[in-house]
């Protein structure tokens, strides 16, 4: 379980590769064998996964298991040639992770002699971690990880919401693209990366280009001419789901459906921080994410135009009434939105990888970030956002992990139910 | 470069099974949203609970496919009530977001592990679901293929079958409008106060219109069972509602044909589309794509076809832009 905690941190192709296994030593059949089945497991970043059981049997009651070290490798040690049925204990793979083929969970391998080398291919996906049940066997520390997770990840759901909640505040438009905005952000950095741009030059200039272009550049050329044509906000809602199709699969075009890695901090193994262990770059990442929340926070609140974006959220006509430029706050909200969505991409793209859908996959979470919080509120955003990251992190103690995305859904609808303003939301109809 | 196998294949498509399926759920989409004016975002999960009670019933119980229908209908219903009463008083944008999470909501828990011995789990229920269905085939035996469209015996009697559907349930939605019935929910969708100053329920109005429309996508649900004889959870994601809704709103929301309309010319462009880039591909005339990239290059063209026909002509091709304005708030 402990492994599995670092959902939100990890990336997730676990390569099962053959070396040349000479670690014979300690095994009760080590003096028998003439034959091995050797591997070893790690993350994409190039970390290693430990406590990843395998077990090579045969039909004449042979069994030998192999658990993955500190260093991510395993030794069988085998009898002799012969056919093996060989199986990975899907539960004790790490959360997030699954088995890139399922049939790979158990098949039956021909060992000729010597050593048999088994290149198995894990993919982020909810198949993995069986370690659903219960509270048994919870620590403390590992309560305080699953929290601290959950604060990393709801941090980087938080910049999202905030984006998505400031353009339905001063526009009204639920973007069901913006979890595409998100995977954009993360690509345009993963272009830069490719070409040879360290990441670290390579993110804030794809924050500044998505910013522009898909902020500024998205509103002028597409919502503006509606806005100015009254088209209705079903209409809007339905248009920016066809751009969100548009967005993802343009992605899926050029950068294939294969999950990719930056090429700077993919392997970082983690640190310990009193009781919980978090990446480095996890870890700066998240205090960059909260200084920019900040921020924003303290722009909205005090700066001049800020004050012009709360008037537009509150009443559009009454605001242009006393002589703000509606459409300036609009363009304005637009870059800061598609700014923000663009660092969360990054952060994901780090923290786990960039893949085509990695928007539309948190875009639902996002959806439950802000109506908890309440619509179209800045607080509401954080806050909502980091509760769910919470708490999707959390309830992976009580139900299977597969299912974490399912609570916060649940609580989504419960609170439409008893509190549709959410939060902090103030009170209006939304019924 | 085969015209004639393009249009074929195309043609066969724009009529055939998938088309009938995503026709079956837009006319269940027609009801909520373009009757009712309820945007139900949700629409695959009341399809994927259609194929479910096919896969459950026949497969895991072992009992007889007519009763998976009777199923459909009662877990189409169920799950219709539960998505309606706590979100049928929100605002259209909060029932968006609802209604999307509800029907992810659904597909998480169907193919979670925890309901592997009865659900089939991550890989659904693959088997002789349609069996019973496929006995009943009234075809000759030795029954080769129509002249033009390429489908099997077995394909055929489901298109025969499918196409009856749709024609019932256009029938029955065409009497339905054009009641009383109709008339209120037209009204709900225009101006529900008013509707609410007559002294109607409007809650249990738009539950109605909800519950069939759920019911006519249970069945696309049975039909995708029946003829692909296997469920998969994943094929049930939310992009499915969203090609139903383009259907619609390509045919004309608030029409009785649009849906039918929608759907085969959705689908001949979406499958020409395809069949042309992959021959492009093939004779050479395109030499900066893969064959792979053909099923990428039609989504992005279809969500670009979205975007312009509601932004250029949201009523659709049949639509009455006086009635529907699409700006329920």
């Amino acid at each position: 379980m402990l492994a599995g905690m670092r959902q939100g941190l990890l990336a997730v192709l676990i390569a099962v590769t053959g070396f040349l296994g000479a670690a014979l030593l300690g095994s009760p059949l080590a003096h028998a064998a003439d034959a091995t089945l050797v591997g070893s497991i790690t993350s994409p970043d190039g970390s290693a996964v430990e406590g990843v059981e395998i077990t090579a049997s045969t039909e004449d009651g042979f069994s030998e298991s192999g658990v993955s070290d500190a260093n991510g490798e395993f030794v069988i040690a085998l009898p002799g040639g012969g056919t093996y049925q060989v199986d990975i204990d899907v539960a004790t793979i790490p959360d997030g992770f699954a088995l890139e083929k399922p049939e790979d969970e158990s098949r039956s391998l021909l060992v000729l002699g010597g050593e048999k080398k088994i290149l198995t291919k894990l993919v982020e996906g909810e198949g993995g971690g069986g370690d659903g049940g219960g509270f048994i066997d919870v620590t403390g520390d590992q309560f305080l990880q699953l929290l601290f997770d959950g604060l990393l990840f709801g941090v980087m759901i938080a910049l999202a919401a905030l984006g998505l909640n400031l353009v339905f505040g001063t526009t009204g438009l639920t973007n069901f693209s913006h979890g595409d905005l998100v995977t954009l952000g993360a690509f345009t950095a993963l272009l830069l990366n490719l070409v040879g741009v360290h990441l670290v030059i390579a993110a804030p200039i794809a924050v500044v280009f998505c910013a522009i272009v898909f902020g500024w550049g998205q509103n002028r050329v597409l919502w503006r001419p509606l806005r100015r044509r009254k088209t209705g906000l079903i209409a809007m809602m339905i248009i920016s789901i066809g751009l969100a199709i548009v967005f993802r699969y343009t992605v899926a075009l050029f950068f294939g459906a294969a999950p990719q890695t930056y090429k700077q901090y993919a392997g970082q193994s983690g640190i310990s921080l009193g009781p919980v262990t978090a990446t480095p770059k996890a870890l700066i990442l998240a205090v960059l994410a909260i200084i920019t929340l900040v921020v924003v926070v303290i722009w909205v609140q005090r700066s001049r135009i800020g004050k012009a974006t709360r008037a537009v959220s509150d009443n559009p006509a009454l605001a242009s009434a006393t002589g703000i430029d509606v459409e300036r706050v609009i363009s304005v909200v637009w870059i800061v939105s598609a700014g923000l969505a663009a660092f969360a991409g990054i952060y994901l793209g780090m923290t786990q990888n960039s893949v085509w859908n990695m928007g539309q996959r948190i875009l639902l979470i996002i959806f439950a970030s802000v109506i908890l919080g309440g619509l179209g509120t800045v607080y509401g955003a954080i806050v909502g956002a980091l509760v769910v990251g919470v708490f999707i992190n959390m309830t992976s103690l009580i139900i299977p992990t597969e299912m974490k995305t399912v609570g916060a859904l649940f609580v989504m609808i419960i609170i439409l139910m008893i509190r549709p303003q959410g939060l902090l939301g103030r009170r209006e109809r939304v019924g | 470069m085969d015209w004639g196998f393009i249009l074929t294949q195309t043609t066969t498509q724009a009529i055939g099974i998938t088309a009938i399926i995503y026709i079956l759920a837009a006319i269940g989409l027609n009801v909520q949203f373009g009757y009712a004016g309820l945007l139900n975002f949700g629409q695959v999960m009341f399809v994927a609970a259609g194929s479910y009670a096919v896969g459950v019933i026949v497969l895991t119980f072992d009992l007889s496919l007519w009763l998976s229908i009777l199923v459909a209908i009662i877990v189409a219903t169920a799950l219709a009530l539960l998505l309606g009463i706590p979100t049928l008083r929100l605002r259209a944008d909060y029932l968006a977001i609802v209604t999307i999470a509800a029907s992810e909501l659904f597909r998480l828990t169907v193919r979670s592990i925890a309901f592997k011995d009865t659900l089939g789990g991550a890989q659904g229920l693959n088997g002789k679901l349609g069996q019973q269905f496929h006995d009943t085939n009234p075809l000759p035996a030795d029954f080769q293929s129509l002249p033009v469209l390429s489908w099997t015996r077995q394909d055929l009697w489901v298109v025969i079958v499918g196409w009856l559907l749709i024609a019932a349930f256009t029938v029955l939605v065409w009497l339905l409008v054009r009641s009383p019935w109709g008339r209120v929910i037209k009204g709900i969708r225009e101006d529900e106060d008013a509707v609410v100053s007559l002294g109607k329920n409007v809650f249990v109005y738009k539950m109605q219109a909800l519950i069939l429309g759920g019911i006519i996508a249970a069945f696309g649900g049975i039909v995708w069972a029946v003829a692909k004889q296997s469920v998969q959870p994943d094929t049930f994601q939310p992009d499915f509602t969203f090609f139903a809704y383009t259907i619609l709103l390509l045919g004309g929301a608030a029409r009785v044909f649009g849906p039918i309309v929608g759907g085969i010319i959705f689908w001949f462009l979406l499958a020409g589309t395809g069949e042309f880039l992959g021959q492009a591909i093939q004779a050479g005339w395109i030499d900066f794509l893969q064959p792979t990239d053909v099923g990428n290059i039609r989504f992005m063209l279809m969500g670009a076809g979205l975007i312009t026909l509601m932004v250029f002509r949201p009523q659709g091709i049949f639509g009455d832009r006086k009635e529907l304005a699409l700006d329920a708030r």
